[in-house]
């Protein structure tokens, strides 16, 4: 019978519904949106890491983020190989680039070097065009995403652009591989990588390691740091975590997500607890009614907290059809919210917490009805 | 003598504290008896409300002290009473005060469900009840669909949804005409007289005055023996 009553309560005015449903959808979405897009940016920033196949990174001392890397001697990688533990070490490049599309315009890249025979690093994904090590073992031959075609001035596979002055051929496409820097990632050769940044011959960014069957990658990176100075070496999740706090934390872009989402929930909380006030408040009278025939104060509370509930269903139901819309809209965008099942749930879950503390105040009004004061 | 239901003694209600204090009941002595309808009329201001208040346990009294069948109430906290009404009182009030978006029936259902009474037994009970109130062909109606003597008796058919031994109106007839208002008594007569209930009427429409058992005057917070202005003779004690 609450939830009946709740159920006509919530739609009884029909403009303080709509204003509800608004107010609650409005909210989720930008809670939805925001923390999707959050998540988008932590899985982008370390899309590299996250996907090179390497258990540790040998990086130059202080590098902030795997896509501001440092110059890094090669030997590293020889002195690597001869610490214990160490089943492979592989050399890997990272460099900003200038490249110029068949239009003239400028665009700046990340051009990331690696042996064709590597296997550790390489162009994952990929979607069209040879194998990568095959792509990465033609003549000229680069791979870029799809997602940065047009950007970068492609159409189709086969053609040509130059990045600082040097004939690329883009011979293969992966799908899904974002940067968060704005700077698409162009995979290329190792060799052909060196040579367009008169970078000294022995000089690379990082050293991918992976680490041989039942070593800890923690104890074999602590092997590798005492036999090295000046250099960190980092698990897959330290550098992944490392760039995450950069980019989201020390720049505050990711601070700024997660407050807006706040605000998102404070803006629901006004907006709700506001008209369950104001629905609260005329139903007094019942509610005093209600008191005096002797139910249970209880009794009007699961009444305001199922009204508060209720909307929060059907509110929450709106922005996860309208999140569901953007994210499949997007999929294809160069950023675009990820709202998984977990998070979709968080969210619904966080938008009927914010519902049910929406109904504090009306709570407290139903506290103190006291039916003589009505009827006298 | 018969056992009351519900005896007071001593009843005094003030106002406000200290020097400011308004002593609204004088040691008022009441007992109300099982099957009887017993009027409370009155000047504005001599303090009917507030006595009904009282006995129906909305409000404590300063001083004295009810028994409910034996049991004296003194001592039950906010929880105790609330149940207390649930099991012994039915409240028709001056304003209905019906959930505009409940129908006649869920309004009733409402009553029923504070009792604990499962959703569908609820139903059927609620069209008897509105059946026996003469609504039985409005029982699907919303209160704005309804005249104000229905809805009033749909406020009645809640009242006595949980059966109460006591029904306490507080000029039940106030906003109704007078064909209606002696309609809705003659259904709170027959309520009393079918069963052992009580039913207390504040009122002051001297036409209803032919039902009552027994009429109490209230002067000035005291139950006086006569009204002092008036020329009337009342039905007291003519009933079953
Ligand atoms: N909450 C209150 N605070 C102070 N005084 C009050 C309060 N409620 C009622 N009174 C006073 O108590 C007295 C009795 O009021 P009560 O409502 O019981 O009278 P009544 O007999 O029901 O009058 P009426 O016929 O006008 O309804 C009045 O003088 C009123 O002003
Ligand atoms: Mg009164």
């Amino acid at each position: 019978m609450t939830l009946l009553i709740a159920w006509r309560n919530l739609v009884h005015d029909r403009i303080r519904f709509a204003i509800t449903l608004t107010g609650i959808a409005f909210s989720t979405i930008l809670m939805g949106i925001q923390l999707g897009m959050l998540l988008n940016f932590v899985h982008t920033i370390s899309t590299v890491v996250d996907h090179a196949g390497a258990d540790l990174w040998i990086t130059a001392e202080g590098v902030p983020s795997v896509d501001l890397a440092t110059p890094l001697q090669e030997r590293r990688r020889f002195q690597a190989m001869s610490v214990e533990g160490v089943a492979a070490a592989e050399p890997y490049m990272l460099h900003f680039g200038f490249l110029k599309r068949p239009d003239g315009v400028r665009q700046i890249v990340i051009v990331i070097g690696i042996d064709p025979d590597a296997t550790m690093g390489l162009p994952f994904a990929m979607v069209e065009g040879p194998s990568a090590k095959e792509a990465l073992a033609e003549p000229d031959g680069a791979v870029i995403d799809r997602l940065y075609a047009d950007k970068l001035g492609i159409r189709t596979l086969g053609e040509t652009v130059e990045i600082n002055s040097h004939r690329i051929r883009v011979v293969g496409f992966t799908d899904g591989i974002r940067t968060f820097t704005q700077a698409p990632y162009v995979f290329m050769s190792l060799a052909k990588a060196r040579s367009f940044f008169y970078a000294p011959d022995n000089d690379i960014a990082y050293v991918l390691v992976r680490v041989a069957e039942g070593h800890k990658p923690e104890a074999v990176a602590e092997a590798l740091a005492a036999r090295m100075s000046e250099v960190e070496v980092l698990t897959a999740g330290q550098l992944a975590w490392r760039s995450q706090y950069y980019w989201l934390v020390t720049t505050g872009a990711g601070i700024t997500l997660v407050s807006s989402t706040l605000l998102a929930l404070l803006v629901g909380v006004v907006i709700v607890a506001q008209t369950l006030y104001a629905s609260t408040m005329d139903r007094l009278p019942e509610y005093a009614v209600i008191r005096a025939m002797g139910g249970p104060r209880s009794y009007l509370y699961r009444i305001i907290v199922q009204q508060a509930v209720l909307g929060g269903v059907f509110g929450a139901a709106i922005g996860l059809a309208v999140i569901a819309v953007v994210v499949v809209f997007t999929r294809h965008l160069s950023s675009a919210p990820e709202v998984p099942l977990w998070l979709a749930f968080g969210i619904v879950v966080a938008t009927m917490l914010m519902c049910v503390a929406a109904s504090i105040g009306s709570i407290g009004k139903v506290m103190t009805v006291d039916p003589v004061k009505v009827f006298r | 003598m018969m056992q009351p239901i519900l005896s007071a003694r001593g009843l005094v209600h003030n106002f406000g504290e200290g020097p400011s204090a308004v002593q609204v009941l004088k040691n008022i002595d009441i007992d109300i008896l099982p099957g009887e309808v017993l009027l409370l009329v009155g000047p504005s201001g001599s303090g009917k409300t507030t006595l009904v208040h009282i006995l129906g346990h909305l409000l404590r009294p300063t001083a004295g002290k009810i028994t409910i069948c034996g049991k004296s109430t003194e001592t039950l906290d906010e929880d105790r009473l609330a149940e207390l009404r649930l099991q012994h009182f039915g409240f028709i009030f001056q304003a209905h005060n019906l959930f505009p978006m409940l129908t006649a029936t869920e309004n009733v259902m409402v009553a029923l469900d504070l009792m604990g009474v499962e959703k569908d037994v609820a139903r059927v009970r609620a069209h008897e009840l509105l059946g026996s109130v003469g609504l039985g062909h409005r029982i699907d109606a919303f209160p704005s669909e309804l005249s104000i003597g229905q809805k009033q008796r749909v406020a009645i058919a809640r009242a006595l949804a949980a059966d109460p031994e006591i029904l306490i109106a507080d000029e039940p007839t106030a906003a109704l005409d007078s064909e209606n208002g002696l309609k809705a008594m003659e259904l709170l007569q027959a309520l009393a007289r079918n069963s052992r209930r009580a039913v207390v009427i504040v009122t002051h429409d001297f036409r209803i005055f032919q039902f009552a058992n027994r009429v109490l005057h209230l002067e000035d917070g005291r139950i006086v023996d006569k009204p002092p202005e008036s020329s009337h003779s009342f039905g007291a004690g003519s009933a079953s």
